[in-house]
């Protein structure tokens, strides 16, 4: 049950970055722009490959593995619909690893999108948040082990941030695993259950939130001194 | 079967035996003489053609736009056409086309060429703006040499012949240019057919598609190879054929849900219809000499394509 990285080294991005994640659980990877989070997030998805080091799920290395696809749900950063499409046709696209046309994950995914309603809709005309969900949805459709995504709350208002938060944590704790690249410290203090700190791609900090987003290593990697305000769970940055 | 595949069979399937009738002199097979002959030898093999040509167009068009994402991009893109006229235009220079089998064999080395050209810049690594560039360079070569070879004519009859088999037709066709392009034709469609499902994992983009488990440089190859055979093919048996890749799944997506595999096999039967219906439009026009195939249908298209451009422009499209 555990998506795992051996000393992966690529050039410019990453330098012998480890770790080991488990499942049940959200893990935040926090860092400045350049620090190598999406290129950590990309390979830990399969999608780059790195010069040095492997990722392995369980045991077995992620780049010999024919069920990569269904395993691991990747949501980019800046996500795309192409076509005109119907929300149902973006969701079921999630269904391809399995090569199935199955009903019931799609209808579950759409149910817990909260997307009922929206199935012959324009994916293409939602608001932004709308679409955020549906793509999630179609991560959700695969029925993967893991759902990996880059940024998925840049762009959402504070209400429809808190909404997908929400959401992915009701998957970490139905078993699966969430990786989600933060960018928002705070969400990341409040909302995941381990973080890892990137600074220009080595991992600095693999720990509970509150210990790899202390005040001191904030200074330390983002360059800025700041204090936490408010009580666990609710926790908000403010400037020194 | 979706809705648009139904509406353009049946389309297809009622515009056949107008076809065969119409032409500078129509078939009454009741007092017409010589109709069995005339039907089988010109007109059957001309109107067999132009579901092929026109079959093979419109598919590649199908997946050239599923593949680039882009409502406007062309088979032509990928410098296979000009490939393969390049190809004719040397068996014509050469004097070759007097020969039954030179010309079309020209024009699919010269497709093949192209492909190959292709594949070798851009097939390892997948990339889509690599490609896309690789194909208008190869077009560009393609479209200069040609250019060349035109200048160069041995003499004007030479020039003229060039010209002429340039502005693409299905004039005087029989059915060795079917037996020649049927099979490649078909072979191409399939394999366009097979991308299907990766060319909708690309609606959401190429990292999702990867995730997915879309093999894109496999996915590559199978284009290439896919719009090769059906463009160099027609090419080969018709000269160069315009807009019709361009054009035809614009007609055909608002019959379906728009999802690129949706679209491949109603506009391999739309591209038909409408290359069928162009030629036997082009035979009944009241002109001195029969109106080139190619020239009626950039004339039919440029004109659909600005309309599209402003339709975009508009946010409409």
């Amino acid at each position: 049950m555990t998506l795992a990285a051996q000393n992966l080294s690529l050039a410019g991005r990453l330098k012998n970055v480890s770790c080991a994640l488990e499942k049940g659980g959200i893990t935040a990877i926090c860092g400045p722009n350049g620090a190598g989070k999406s290129s950590l997030l990309q390979v830990l998805a399969g999608l780059l490959e790195t010069d040095a080091g492997q990722v392995t799920l369980d045991g077995e290395s992620l780049a010999a593995l024919d069920s990569r696809a269904k395993r691991l749900g990747y949501l980019p950063q800046a996500p795309e619909i192409a076509w005109d499409v119907t929300v149902r046709s973006v969701v079921e696209l999630g269904r391809i690893p399995h090569r199935d046309a199955a009903t019931a994950p799609v209808e579950a995914a759409i149910a817990a999108m909260d997307l009922a309603g929206y199935e012959t809709r324009r994916a293409q005309a939602l608001s932004g948040g709308e679409q955020a969900r549906v793509l999630l949805a179609r991560v959700l459709a695969g029925e993967p082990e893991w759902i990996l995504a880059d940024e998925p709350l840049a762009a959402l208002d504070i209400g429809h941030q808190q909404a997908l938060v929400g959401h992915l944590k009701r998957e970490a704790r139905a078993g699966r695993g969430v990786v989600l690249v933060l960018h928002d410290l705070a969400m990341a203090m409040n909302h995941a259950d381990r973080v890892l700190v990137l600074d220009e791609g080595r991992l600095v900090a693999d720990a509970g939130p509150t210990e790899a987003l202390s005040s001191e290593r904030i200074a330390e990697v983002w360059g800025v001194e700041t204090r936490w305000l408010g009580e666990e769970g609710a926790r908000a940055l403010a400037h020194a | 079967m979706n809705r648009a595949t139904l509406i353009f069979g049946v389309l297809l399937v009622v515009a056949l035996p107008l076809s065969l009738l119409a032409g500078r002199v129509w078939l009454d097979p009741s007092s017409t003489p010589n109709t069995a002959i005339i039907l089988a030898e010109l007109r059957l093999p001309r109107a067999v053609l132009a579901i092929i040509v026109g079959g093979g167009l419109g598919a590649a068009g199908a997946a050239m736009q599923g593949y680039l994402r882009n409502p406007l991009a062309d088979p032509g893109l990928f410098g296979i056409a000009p490939g393969a006229a390049l190809g004719a235009v040397v068996a014509l220079w050469f004097g070759y086309a007097t020969s039954e089998w030179l010309l079309p064999l020209f024009a699919l080395i010269g497709a093949g060429g192209a492909m190959a050209l292709l594949a070798a810049i851009a097939g390892r690594t997948g990339g889509i703006a690599l490609f896309t560039l690789a194909g208008l360079m190869v077009a560009s070569l393609a479209g200069a040499l040609t250019a060349l070879a035109i200048s160069m004519a041995p003499n004007a009859f030479a020039m003229s012949e060039i010209v002429l088999w340039l502005n693409g037709a299905l004039t005087d066709r029989s059915w060795r240019e079917v037996w020649i392009a049927a099979p490649l034709v078909t072979l191409g469609v399939a394999l366009l057919w097979r991308t299907g499902r990766s060319l909708d994992a690309l609606t959401l983009g190429e990292p999702v598609a990867r995730s997915l488990g879309i093999d894109t440089s496999k996915l590559l190859w199978l284009l290439i190879l896919g719009i090769g055979l059906t463009v160099g093919a027609s090419v080969a048996v018709a000269g160069i054929i315009g807009f019709v890749g361009l054009i035809v799944p614009h007609l055909v997506r608002p019959l379906t849900d728009r999802r690129p595999s949706q679209l491949i096999v109603p506009s391999a039967l739309a591209g038909a219809l409408l290359v069928l219906v162009a030629d036997s439009v082009v035979r009944v026009l009241p002109l001195v000499t029969e109106l080139r195939l190619g020239i009626a249908l950039s004339l039919l298209g440029a004109p659909f394509v600005l309309w599209l451009l402003i339709r975009m422009r508009r946010g409409l499209a």
